[in-house]
């Protein structure tokens, strides 16, 4: 205690306080947070997964995409988008869409898997559409060498070589791929999510699109050789990094070394 | 004969090294140069270091150059990669991809010395661009100076030329990109581009030819043209002597600082080790150019966020931000049976050119409109020269709009914002940004002049309230002292110079120009206060610190 109140003035005192008001809300942050989602992943179970799911649809989706996913003015029809887009979609957090924009943003996720499941197995129901992928095709045992070759020319001018991400027009965007599980990537591949094209099985083949996420994974895993990567940003993160650590440091050296004489 | 050498007596040193160093001496007089050179005088100012940076990011670039060129393989020769990172094993590349990845995975401190090469690339370029604008807004290019200026402007451009060069020889994805904008911008030429371009390349786009020649460029021409004028800008400078900033005791005639040895000569050769150590860290902790995530080119594929090294940013930029129709006018036109894309031809070239001329002309322009044809020893505080900051200051936002059209794109996704509104905001900033900032500049300018004159008049607020016997409140203004004042007082303020006619009695046209330019120029001027004010301010004498005011003021 005696330590503590002879600290107290310390000038970096204030700062300390203020560190550790931030951990401790952050902390409960967390907590509550966690707390929500453990509640909501113990919820429903039914037998009928097509049929749960279709009224998990007229509760959560058919605003938009109309009763039946028939569409609507505000949602396209969701007949024939298969189970592979439900899939992507709502585990994604992408769907429900939180508001109207260039494009649907990633959000935490709204349903669980086994009412992602419901909801997949009630559109899939509507009309034929792309499968969610078997496990055989996500088990990053491809080729990474021709995966690279073919994100190269199929993917990378949007999603960046690097699978960084990258601008298109109108405030769209193709996000980074980090983090993103294998399963996503195969199934926005077959779907064509937001403004993205679909690679059907004739333009990539599943063996190509298995080869494209065992090289999306390795370039994730295998780190960066050179040290911190600057966001993949390229040149641009570069050239900001010189001029403001770069040449910051040597302007504080030369201020430094010129600072003893007049 | 035997006599005089008798009566002296050749100088023998008492040890070993001492004889050594004689024997040296005597034959090359290295310590007549040391004499000269060691008392050499050098003001001492943070900001007149940013050439030393440049210097010494050159010397980097020639050790670590020099290791890279024991392992690299300019040869666009097909092959199929077989070395240590795995994803890309087996993929059909150009030898000089594969060389460059051997030395980034399985050269023993390759990629290391690859990172300290570039970063150190992007440091030298970057220093040469802050030396720049210091001279320039310090005015350190007037007489004697101007061909100096001239000579680092071609170092700029050279430095320019040998990061875009070495930063094609990857022949990765991303440098691949890049040469294409190069060979798109050469083909816009009208009649020859196609020529320049089919010679260049050795035929069609991309061939096999271009890495060796660039390497060529890159490791023998362009750093051969780099020395010589760094050679020509030392002798300049040691021919002109340094410039140093205004203060007591300093003037047009003399130089006042340290001399070069020891202790000048010790801090800069620390110095060297300083930046040194500081490319060292940012290439051992943080990654540059990592062309393995490129991939080896292939004129198919282009990534987004494709961009070319900063240096190269703002024709990029510039080419970005250009509309493909002006109104109704389509600007890529078929005259004759040919195309000229204006559409490339004039980002690419137009904004650049400006650049560089208004650059390389700037001293003379100066010249013709103060007729200023005196020598400057002392620079100008940026405020004192108000007009001349704010051209820079215009010339300044106008290279950073096309630098950030650059990073339109990444600006778009990290701010969250339409790549659309960015390119339409830039096109916007790119017409009226420097006029924006030449008249900001220019205010601010003249506010610190009035400030600084009102602080030397009135000296400083104390913010100390005192109350008279009589009542009345008023706020004591601590005088300045006179080394601080002379700071405030003690600079050229020129004067609008009407025409003149010249010696046939007639006002020329192009006289006249010159005074609507001399008007604009200093019109507005803040004159600095005069002794007599000064006098009348503080109601006692200055006399001794005021003397050579008052000679300079009558000097105009």
């Amino acid at each position: 205690m005696k330590a503590l109140s002879q600290k107290r003035r310390h000038p970096l005192a204030a700062i300390a306080l203020l560190l550790m008001g931030l951990l401790i809300t952050g902390g409960l942050y967390a907590v509550a947070t966690t707390v929500n989602e453990a509640k909501a992943s113990t919820t429903t179970f039914s037998a009928n997964d097509a049929e749960e799911g279709g009224k998990l649809f007229a509760a959560n989706c058919a605003t938009c995409h109309g009763m039946g996913g028939s569409g609507s003015q505000d949602g396209p029809s969701l007949v024939g988008v298969g189970a592979a887009s439900v899939d992507f979609q709502v585990g994604t957090g992408r769907m429900p869409m939180q508001m109207n924009g260039p494009q649907a943003l990633e959000k935490p996720v709204q349903f669980n898997d086994e009412q992602t499941h419901q909801l997949a197995a009630y559109v899939a129901s509507l009309g034929a559409g792309p499968a969610i992928p078997e496990e055989s095709l996500l088990d990053e045992g491809g080729d990474a060498a021709a995966g690279g070759e073919l994100f190269r020319t199929n993917c990378a001018m949007c999603h960046n070589a690097a699978a960084a991400g990258g601008a298109l027009t109108r405030g769209k965007f193709a996000p980074a791929l980090e983090d993103t599980s294998g399963k996503h990537i195969y199934e926005a591949m077959v779907t064509g999510p937001q403004n993205m094209p679909v690679f059907s099985d004739s333009n990539i083949t599943p063996e190509g699109k298995r080869d494209i996420i065992t090289f999306l994974k390795q370039i994730e895993t295998s780190g960066s050789p050179g040290g911190a990567e600057l966001g993949s940003l390229g040149p641009v993160a570069e050239g900001l990094f010189v001029w403001i650590a770069g040449l910051g440091v040597i302007i504080a050296f030369t201020i430094w070394l010129t600072s003893r004489t007049s | 004969m035997s006599a005089a050498s008798t009566a002296e007596p050749a100088f023998v040193a008492k040890t070993k090294t001492g004889r050594f160093t004689d024997f040296v001496d005597a034959r090359v007089g290295g310590s007549g140069i040391l004499r000269e050179f060691g008392r050499k005088v050098f003001p001492d100012h943070w900001s007149f270091m940013f050439g030393e940076v440049a210097l010494y990011s050159f010397v980097i670039l020639l050790l670590s150059g020099t290791f890279l060129t024991f392992f690299f393989d300019p040869s666009m020769a097909e092959t199929h990669y077989d070395g240590s990172y795995v994803p890309l094993k087996g993929v059909e590349m150009s030898v000089a991809y594969n060389s460059s990845l051997d030395i980034s995975f399985d050269v023993r401190g390759g990629l290391f010395m690859r990172q300290v090469h570039h970063w150190a690339a992007l440091l030298f370029v970057a220093s040469i661009a802050v030396h720049m604008l210091r001279v320039f807004f310090t005015g350190a290019f007037r007489r004697p100076r101007e061909m100096n200026w001239v000579v680092g402007s071609v170092l700029l451009i050279l430095a320019m030329a040998a990061g875009f060069t070495g930063y094609s020889l990857p022949d990765d994805l991303l440098s691949g990109n890049g040469l294409r904008i190069i060979d798109g911008v050469i083909k816009s030429i009208p009649i020859v581009g196609t020529y320049i371009s089919f010679f260049l390349f050795g035929g069609e786009f991309p061939g096999t030819a271009i890495i060796g020649r660039l390497y060529m460029l890159h490791i023998l021409l362009v750093p051969a043209l780099i020395l010589l004028m760094i050679v020509l800008h030392l002798f300049m400078v040691v021919v002109h002597k340094h410039t140093q900033y205004p203060g007591p005791g300093r003037n047009d005639n003399n130089v006042v600082g340290y001399p070069l040895g020891p202790v000048y000569a010790a801090k800069a050769g620390g110095f060297f080790f300083i930046v040194f150590g500081v490319l060292a860290l940012m290439a051992g902790f943080f990654t540059i150019n990592p062309i393995w995530n490129y991939g080896p080119y292939d004129p198919s594929p282009v990534s987004a966020g494709t961009q070319p090294d900063w240096y190269i940013g703002f024709v990029d930029g510039a080419l970005r931000l250009m509309p493909g129709t002006l109104g109704d006018w389509q600007v890529e036109q078929n005259w004759f049976g040919f195309v000229f894309s204006f559409n490339v031809l004039l980002p690419a070239l137009v904004p650049a050119g400006i650049l560089f001329t208004v650059m390389f002309m700037y001293p003379w322009i100066e010249r013709w409109i103060t007729k200023d044809d005196r020598e400057h020893h002392v620079l100008d505080r940026p405020r004192n020269a108000p007009t001349r900051t704010a051209i820079g200051m215009a010339g300044f936002v106008w290279y950073c709009v096309m630098w950030a059209a650059a990073g339109s794109d990444l600006i778009a996704t990290h701010f969250g914002v339409s790549l659309n509104d960015v390119t339409y905001w830039l096109r916007t900033l790119f017409i009226i940004g420097p006029i924006i900032a030449f008249i900001v500049t220019k205010r601010v300018a003249l506010a610190l002049q009035r400030k600084d004159r009102e602080i030397a008049l009135h000296g400083r607020e104390t913010g100390r309230i005192v109350r008279l016997p009589h009542g009345e409140f008023i706020e004591v203004h601590a005088p300045l002292d006179e080394y601080k004042r002379y700071k405030l007082v003690g600079f050229e303020s020129p004067e609008v110079l009407p025409a003149v006619p010249n010696e046939h009695g007639v006002v020329t046209r192009k006289e006249k120009r010159r005074a609507f330019l001399s008007k604009w120029f200093f019109e507005d001027r803040v004159a600095p206060a005069t002794p007599a004010e000064l006098e009348a301010a503080h109601g006692h004498g200055h006399a001794a610190v005021e003397a050579p005011e008052e000679a300079k003021s009558l000097s105009h």
